[in-house]
């Protein structure tokens, strides 16, 4: 750790760093307004699958990185999962260096783009910024800024790939091909291994691909950032379901000396109440993966989706977000979240659910579905739902929801999108039983190495946290990379003597 | 990527494939299935294996024009490339020495049930197969089927082949004169339900493997699920084969119709395109 704060403050006294540093009285910076995101307009954007946020120019980005204080004490670097040097890449912007900038983001985030619109800026560096801690203003846009510099450089054709130390020839496999398992791949190929990554489905991305909606992060940033990873000498494997296409002992006996689990949480969680398996009540995933994995809305594709006009989706986090405007923008004339605690508990990041308010969103907090209702061919067409009211504080520190007896009524729906949640994929662990699991599935291990029970096996992201956000899993991808190299070296230096 | 080896039309509406695929050639077992996506604006659809040949690399699929990938997979070639197939996926047939196996097929159901009555054969099992289909152009694979049976029944709606009758007439006859201890259906959804309620009388434990609609095929959409027991089950992850007597074959038949008015008219308008 001291090894970081000393690399921070040095570079924090390069002459470049002073120079712009002492351009602008601090007085002056915080006076400053912080920066709009110029956005589509709601009505407009609710009816295309185009991008919500349409990022910030260049001179909206420079005006924003000059509020930035350049803080002797960084505090926003403790609040990003995978350490980007925040300072060092907001001045880059501030001096006009774009690309260099951009070069300061890929040190420690193979993913910036991604992370740029994803990221819960607002409860990590942001929420750490000293315009918070201190000023009680508004943060700086760090979220914002990191999406400038790495659209910048994409759209430049002047992409930097970072440097790759020579090959070691060791081979380590990386299973699924979501964000913790990029985060891995990105460090590991930098470090000179030759990673494999072996994904189950046919595109690569996990669920920065089958999840997350174009209008959110298109497909297209997310395949810029795996040719990166490809043009680094990462390969990848898709249809390969590790456990079954091929065990991790083939893959051992084919000389894969370590690997990292990153399978996700793929199974959907259902609520168990009567008439859940009508037809037209989906999980998110199958709702969000028919539309952005299969294209199902563009008829070119074969791939079906049902179009409601009236949709309920039960659940309050991101995902609900996601699949409640999904449906407005095919067409729904009713989209409805449907949440059993009140609107301030929702786990969905604020700027989605402030989004969907503008987009026509319909809102019904303190609800909760008990039972579902279909016509002759078993098609939804109603929900019985139950009011509820704020209790005592549970396990989440959250207020628990208590049903209100007697509150029962009906609403008219067609479509049902249900986003409660996800239970660990099964495949790996199922397919290998000497891998210690929790009770509810997810994978055990050490919290610094990301090591498993099994020594060459480590894991992170949502197989382990049991469902959590794209940046975690990537800073556990991270911590997994450095986990994995020190035990590949180890075991190299006890084979040596 | 994988490419088209063989073709081979069993009869106006079904084709058998013969498919490079050297990976899943050799985990393949008795009950697994694969999800095949043709092209790039293609669909995912499971397709259970009905043979596999390790040491040529090769899987063996057969298929039934019924929409419009099913269609434009019957209408492929030699030498043609499937973009993507994933497996072997699903759990596999458990294989013991029981006894004596009933194994009821209908349709191109008889696809799947061919590994699977083979592997009870070879466990050491008397095996003896009802083969069912509307009429005698439907039944197949019937060659493939009789060399590892010990008795073998057809059963057609017309009666233009084999006996008259549905496949669980074909059951009452072999479960009226011997001692069955195991029965395995597969085949459209009310063929196996009727199957299983004709076991059940009989207190023939059975198992029946599921083709329901699914997306990913590994636990991730949930558009599988059947109930099973009172349960919530998936069939890519929990199955494809269940307790027959078990599984809510109605709420299935209903499930399976999910997108029958769309695919109607895309399966339309692509014959018109034709």
């Amino acid at each position: 750790m001291d090894n970081i704060q000393e690399t921070l403050k040095a570079e924090r006294q390069k002459p470049w760093r002073e120079e712009i540093r002492k351009a602008i009285k601090p007085k002056d910076r915080t006076s400053m307004q912080r920066v709009k995101m110029p956005e589509q307009e709601p009505d407009v954007r609710n009816k295309n699958h185009k991008e919500v946020n349409r990022g910030l120019t260049e001179q909206m980005a420079v005006k924003e990185a000059q509020r930035c204080l350049d803080c002797a004490n960084p505090t926003c670097i403790s609040g990003c999962p995978v350490g980007i040097n925040i300072p060092k890449f907001i001045k880059r912007i501030e001096q006009g260096e774009f690309l260099e900038s951009a070069k300061v983001l890929k040190e420690t985030n193979a993913l910036p783009a991604v992370c740029g619109r994803v990221c819960p800026q607002e409860v990590q560096c942001e929420a750490s910024c000293f315009y918070v801690q201190k000023l009680k203003k508004d943060p700086v846009a760090i979220g914002f800024l990191e999406r400038f510099a790495a659209d910048y450089e994409r759209n430049s054709g002047n992409i930097s790939i970072p440097e790759v130390k020579k090959k070691n020839g060791i081979k380590v496999g990386i299973i699924g091909s979501g964000p913790s398992g990029l985060a891995v791949a990105g460090d590991m190929v930098k470090w000179g291994y030759d990673v494999t990554v072996f994904e189950a489905l046919h595109e690569i991305g996990g669920v920065l691909k089958y999840g997350i909606p174009e209008f959110r992060l298109p497909n297209e940033i997310v395949d810029v950032e795996i040719e990166n990873l490809k043009s680094m000498g990462v390969k990848f494997k898709t249809n390969f379901v590790v456990g079954t296409t091929g065990s991790v002992d083939d893959l051992r006996e084919e000389g894969f000396e370590a690997f990292f689990v990153g399978s996700g949480a793929g199974l959907p969680r259902f609520m168990n109440i009567k008439g859940e398996n009508y037809r037209r009540i989906f999980s998110s995933n199958e709702y969000l993966t028919r539309v952005n994995l299969m294209n199902a809305a563009n008829p070119d594709y074969d791939t079906p989706v049902f179009s409601g006009k009236n949709v309920a989706v039960i659940g309050g986090g991101n995902t609900a977000m996601d699949s409640v405007r999904t449906s407005k923008r095919l067409g729904a004339e009713k989209s409805m979240i449907i949440y059993r605690r009140s609107i301030e508990e929702m786990p969905a990041r604020v700027e989605e659910v402030e989004h969907a308010k503008e987009e026509d969103i319909i809102f019904m907090n303190l609800n909760n579905p008990v039972e579902y209702f279909a016509d002759e061919n078993g098609n939804v067409n109603r929900m019985r739902v139950q009011k509820m009211e704020l209790g005592e504080p549970d396990s989440s520190g959250r207020r628990r929801p208590v049903p209100l007896e007697g509150s029962e009524y009906e609403v008219d729906v067609d479509t049902v999108v249900v986003a409660i949640g996800v239970s660990p994929n099964p495949l790996i662990p199922a397919s290998m039983p000497e891998l210690d699991v929790t009770d509810w599935g997810t994978i055990k291990v050490d919290q610094d190495s990301m090591q498993s029970s099994v020594e060459d096996v480590f894991a992170g992201g949502d197989i382990v946290r049991g469902g959590a956000t794209v940046i975690l899993a990537m800073g556990d991808g991270r911590k997994a990379a450095a986990g994995m190299h020190s035990y590949i070296q180890e075991k190299a230096g006890k084979r040596k003597s | 990527m994988n490419k088209i080896i063989e073709k081979e039309q069993l009869n106006n509406n079904v084709v058998k494939l013969i498919i490079d695929a050297p990976r899943i050639a050799e985990k393949r077992k008795a009950g697994h299935f694969v999800i095949v996506k043709i092209d790039d604006k293609g669909e995912r659809i499971p397709l259970t294996i009905a043979d596999a040949d390790a040491k040529k690399g090769t899987i063996t699929l057969v298929i039934q024009k019924v929409g419009v990938t099913s269609h434009k997979l019957s209408l492929m070639e030699e030498g043609d490339i499937l973009t993507d197939v994933v497996g072997p996926l699903g759990n596999a047939t458990e294989i013991e020495n029981e006894g004596t196996v009933l194994c009821a097929g209908g349709g191109v159901g008889i696809a799947p049930l061919l590994p699977i009555a083979r592997a009870f054969k070879e466990a050491g099992n008397r095996v003896v197969s009802v083969l069912a289909a509307r009429n005698k152009d439907l039944i197949i694979l019937e060659e493939e089927m009789k060399e590892c049976s010990d008795e073998l029944i057809i059963m057609t709606d017309d009666g233009s082949y084999g006996k008259q009758g549905l496949v669980t007439h074909g059951m009452e006859e072999i479960l009226d004169k011997e001692k069955v201890n195991l029965a395995v259906t597969i085949g459209p959804a009310i063929m196996m339900k009727f199957a299983s309620q004709t076991t059940k009388k009989y207190n023939v434990p059975t198992i029946a493997s599921l083709n329901t609609i699914m997306v990913d095929g590994t636990g991730m959409c949930g558009a599988c699920r059947v109930t099973v027991d009172g349960k919530t089950k998936f069939v890519c992850v929990d199955g494809p084969e269940f307790d027959a007597h078990k599984i809510d074959f109605d709420e299935m038949i209903m499930r399976l119709g999910a997108y029958q008015e769309q695919e109607r008219k895309d399966y339309e308008n692509y014959l018109e395109t034709l």
